[in-house]
C-alpha cells in the first residue's frame, strides 16, 4: 500500500457523517462575504450599498494575480459594506447582502445533465484557466490558493501530471468523502479539465483506504477515463499535505522552499476544487456554494451540508439538530488543522470544510509539562524537521538557528504537538518562528 | 645531564622563535582602536540592553566616537544612564552634552479585568505572540492587552510586573530606563516610550482600539471611541490628533491643562502624578474605578 515516507501519525477518525448524503441547508437571512477567502490580496469589492444582486453576480474582483473574485451566493440588496468578525479571528472587509428570494444569473446552467469534455471540443487549455480564474475557484481543501495561478506553471517548469486530492486525511471531515459518492462523473470531468488545462495526459486520484466504497466506485466510474488512475493510499496524516501526496502517490520529493510541486512536474488539485472547476467550465456557475461538513461527538445530526458562502455558522449548526450544551470548542476545519472560532456569527468562506464542535473535555488541552527529549516529535514530522529545537529557538528567538534548521519548511499539520507525550505547545511557537523567519527572509530579498 | 641540557636548549631555543613571530604578529596586525571608545564604555552602564539603538555599550561607544569627531552628540542617548551619564561621556569626549528629556514606557491600554470582559478563553501557549497570531485574543478588543506578560519577560531593569487583579502590566517608573524592549516586545504595539513630563506629570490616551466607534464601545468600558470631543477641547494647542478612530495626544505640544480627561465620556484620557483635583472637580471625571496603575499612589505622596 503507497503512502509517504517520512513521519506521519494516525489519529482517530472519527468520521461520524460518512455516511449522511449531502442536503442542502436552508438560505440564509443576511449573508456575509469576507474579502480575505483566498491566499493572497483581498477582493476589491465592485458593488455599493443598495446594490440588487443575483446569485452570481460579481460582489468583488480580483486585487491582483493571486487574488479570486467573489461572487454573491444569494439574491437580494446589498446592506452596506463593512468590517466584520471573520474565521481568522480579525475584523476585516466584507459585503454583507440582505437575502430577498433565489433568483439566479441566467448565465449559469442548473440542471444536472453531465457535460463531458468530448462534448466541448472547443476547449483550449487557456480557456479552461480564464474560465477558472473568472470564477473565483480556489483550493477547496483549506489552504485557499487560486487555482489559476497553480495552473498556470512559471515559466521553465512543465508539469508531467495531475494529483487530485481525494485523501481527506483530517479526522471527522467526510465532505470529499460524500462528494465522490455522489458526484463520480463530474469530479472525472473536472479531473480531465485540470489535465487539458495544464497539457499533461496522466492523472492520479489519491484515495486513502478507509473510503472503501469512494475507491470502488471511482475506479468503476474511472474505466471510461483511461488516463486517469484512481490510487488508493494507507491512511496516515497529513497525506492530504501537498509535498506528501506527491511522495505517496508517484514518489517524487519537493525540495525545500522555494521549491514548489511543479518543480518536480506536478499540480495537485483537491477532489473538490476539481467539482467546482467542472461546475465553472461546463456549467458557468462560479463558486457560491460548497459542501461543509458539520460534525462532533455531541451534535445530534452529524451532517454534511451544500451551504452558501457567506452563511453565518450558526444556521448550519442549527441545521444538525442545534448546538450542543456541553460544547467547549468551535473549531472551523478539521481538529488537526483547524481554527478555533470566536463567534458562531462567523461566516462560512470559500475555504470552510468543515465545522468541528468539540464537547469541553476534549478541547481542553492539557498543562505542558517539560520535554522528556523522547524525540517522538522527530519522529512525527512529515518535513524531516525537529520539532522540538524550532519550538525552542523561536521561544528564544533565535531566528538564524530557526532559519538554518529549515522552520519554513514546516507545513504546520500539528503532528508534532498531537504526538508529544509531555503536551508541549511546539506548533504554538514554531508558528510565531515561521512567520517571523518568513517575514525576514522576505525583507533580505526584497533590500537585495 | 646532557639529555637535559638537550632539552633546555631546544626548548629555549623554540620558545625564542616564538616569541619573536608573536612579536611581529602583533606589530602586524595590530588593531588600533580609539583609547576613547573603551574610556567612554567604562562609564556606560554595561545593561547592553540595545535601547540606544546599536549593539550593546561597546557600539554605543564607538558610536559616540565618531559622532564627536564629526562635531555634535546629537540624538545619541543612553535611555538607561540618562543625563548624568551622556554628560560624563561628553566630558570625556570634550563635547557639551545635549539636553535631553528623560522617557518612560506607558502602558497605553486600560482593559482591565472589569472594563473588558472575556468573551473567549485561550489555553495555548503562554504568550502573547502565540495569542496574538490566533486574531482577536480573549477579549473583543483586537487592539488591546493581551494579558500574558511578554514585555514583562523582557524588561532586564525589574520595572514591569503583571497586576492580578487588572490583568494588565504596570510601570515602575522609578526602575524604568526608557530602554524600549517592552515596547517592542509588545506584539500590538501597546506600550510607547513617551516624555516622562515635568514632575513624571503626563497626559495620556490610555488606548489602543482604532475600531469604529460603536465596536470599540461594545468591547471595552473604557476604550477611545474616536468622538473627537478631546481634540476640540484642545482646539487652543493643537496637542490632539485623531486618526483611525483614536485619539493621541503629542506630548511635546500637551500644555497638561487636563480639560481633555473631563471632556472624555469613556475616560480614556488619564492625568499621571498630578495632585488630587479638588472635590468639586472630581465629582466630574470619570468613576474612579477606572484609575490606572500607580496614578494614585505617587501624587498622594507628593
Amino acid at each position: 500500500m503507497k503512502t509517504f515516507h517520512i513521519g506521519g501519525v494516525h489519529p482517530a477518525e472519527n468520521k461520524l457523517s460518512a455516511g449522511s448524503p449531502i442536503r442542502e441547508a436552508a438560505l440564509p437571512k443576511q449573508a456575509v462575504f469576507s474579502m480575505f477567502q483566498h491566499i493572497g490580496a483581498p477582493a476589491k469589492p465592485v458593488v455599493q450599498k443598495g446594490d440588487v444582486v443575483k446569485v452570481g453576480t460579481l460582489l468583488a474582483e480580483a486585487g491582483g494575480f493571486v487574488s479570486a473574485p467573489i461572487y454573491s451566493s444569494v439574491s437580494g440588496k446589498v446592506n452596506k459594506i463593512d468590517a466584520v468578525l471573520d474565521a481568522s479571528g480579525t475584523r476585516r472587509m466584507a459585503v454583507i447582502v440582505d437575502v430577498e428570494g433565489d433568483e439566479w444569473e441566467e448565465s449559469i446552467d442548473r440542471s444536472k445533465d453531465i457535460v463531458r469534455l468530448s462534448d466541448r471540443p472547443e476547449l483550449d487549455s487557456k480557456t479552461i484557466v480564464e474560465k477558472i480564474k473568472n470564477a473565483g475557484i480556489v483550493g477547496l481543501g483549506g489552504a485557499t490558493f487560486p487555482c489559476h495561478v497553480k495552473l498556470t506553471p512559471p515559466p521553465g517548469s512543465k508539469a508531467d501530471c495531475v494529483i487530485i486530492n481525494a485523501v481527506e486525511c483530517e479526522p471527522y471531515l467526510t465532505a470529499d468523502h460524500r462528494l465522490m459518492l455522489e458526484h463520480p462523473e463530474e469530479i472525472l470531468v473536472g479531473v480531465d479539465l485540470i489535465m487539458k488545462a495544464v497539457n499533461v495526459t496522466k492523472g492520479y486520484v489519491g484515495i486513502e483506504n478507509n473510503k472503501p466504497d469512494a475507491i470502488k466506485l471511482m475506479t468503476e466510474k474511472a474505466k471510461q477515463y483511461p488516463n486517469i488512475e484512481i490510487v488508493s493510499l494507507k491512511v496516515k496524516y497529513p497525506q492530504g499535505g501537498e509535498k506528501q501526496l506527491i511522495d505517496a502517490v508517484i514518489g517524487r520529493q519537493v525540495p525545500a522552499p522555494p521549491a514548489i510541486p511543479i518543480n518536480v512536474g506536478a499540480v495537485v488539485q483537491n477532489v473538490g476544487t476539481a467539482f467546482a472547476i467542472y461546475e465553472a467550465v461546463m456549467k458557468n456557475k462560479p463558486l457560491v456554494d460548497r459542501i461543509i461538513t458539520v460534525t462532533g461527538k455531541s451534535v445530534k445530526n452529524p451532517s454534511n451540508l451544500l451551504a452558501r458562502l457567506g452563511t453565518p455558522f450558526q444556521l448550519l449548526i442549527d441545521e444538525c439538530g442545534g448546538l450542543p450544551e456541553d460544547t467547549g470548542k468551535i473549531i472551523g476545519g478539521g481538529p488537526m488543522m483547524g481554527k478555533a472560532l470566536l463567534s458562531l456569527e462567523v461566516p462560512m468562506t470559500k475555504g470552510s470544510s468543515g465545522l468541528l464542535l468539540m464537547n469541553e473535555k476534549e478541547a481542553r488541552r492539557s498543562e505542558p509539562q517539560p520535554c522528556i527529549r523522547c524525540a517522538k516529535c522527530v519522529g512525527a514530522c512529515p518535513m524531516g524537521l525537529e520539532p522540538f529545537l524550532l519550538s525552542k529557538v523561536s521561544a528564544m528567538e533565535e531566528w538564524e538557528i530557526a532559519e538554518k534548521n529549515d522552520i519554513v519548511s514546516c507545513i504546520e499539520c500539528g503532528s508534532c504537538q498531537f504526538t508529544c507525550p509531555s503536551n508541549r505547545p511546539l506548533l504554538d511557537m514554531i508558528r510565531v518562528g515561521k512567520t517571523t523567519v518568513m517575514g525576514i527572509i522576505r525583507s533580505r530579498t526584497s533590500k537585495s | 645531564m646532557n639529555v637535559i641540557l638537550i632539552a633546555v636548549i631546544t626548548l629555549g631555543v623554540i620558545g625564542l622563535v616564538s616569541s619573536l613571530v608573536l612579536y611581529f604578529i602583533s606589530h602586524k596586525f595590530a588593531v588600533h582602536e580609539d583609547p576613547r571608545i573603551a574610556q567612554v564604555s567604562d562609564v556606560l552602564p554595561q545593561a547592553n540592553c540595545g535601547g540606544c539603538g546599536y549593539p550593546g555599550c561597546s557600539g554605543f561607544a564607538a558610536a559616540c566616537v565618531k559622532a564627536a569627531d564629526a562635531g555634535s552628540l546629537e540624538g545619541k542617548l543612553c535611555p538607561v544612564g540618562g543625563q548624568p551619564v551622556m554628560e560624563q561621556v561628553a566630558g570625556i569626549l570634550g563635547m557639551a552634552a545635549v539636553a535631553s528629556a528623560p522617557k518612560v514606557a506607558v502602558v497605553r491600554c486600560n482593559g482591565t479585568c472589569e472594563n473588558r470582559p472575556r468573551n473567549a478563553e485561550f489555553n495555548g501557549a503562554h504568550s502573547c505572540r502565540v495569542q496574538q497570531m490566533t486574531g482577536m485574543g480573549e477579549t473583543a478588543c483586537g487592539y488591546g492587552c493581551l494579558g500574558c506578560g511578554d514585555c514583562v519577560k523582557k524588561c532586564q531593569f525589574g520595572a514591569l510586573s503583571m497586576d492580578v487583579t487588572t490583568g494588565l502590566p504596570v510601570v515602575d517608573e522609578d526602575k524604568c530606563t526608557a530602554c524600549g524592549a517592552c515596547s517592542k516586545a509588545c506584539p500590538r504595539g501597546i506600550i510607547e516610550i513617551r516624555l516622562k513630563g515635568p514632575k513624571g506629570r503626563r497626559v495620556v490616551v490610555l488606548c489602543n482600539n482604532k475600531d469604529k466607534g460603536a465596536v470599540a464601545n461594545k468591547a471595552c468600558k473604557a476604550s477611545c471611541i474616536g468622538c473627537g470631543k478631546c481634540v476640540k477641547t484642545c482646539d487652543k494647542f493643537e496637542a490632539i490628533t485623531l486618526e483611525n478612530n483614536l485619539a493621541y495626544i503629542d506630548a511635546e505640544k500637551c500644555k497638561m491643562c487636563r480639560k481633555c480627561e473631563e471632556a472624555c465620556p469613556k475616560g480614556a484620557i488619564h492625568a499621571f502624578n498630578f495632585p488630587p483635583r479638588k472635590p468639586k472637580a472630581e465629582e466630574s471625571t470619570i468613576q474612579s474605578t477606572q484609575t490606572p496603575m500607580q496614578n494614585a499612589e505617587p501624587s498622594k505622596a507628593e
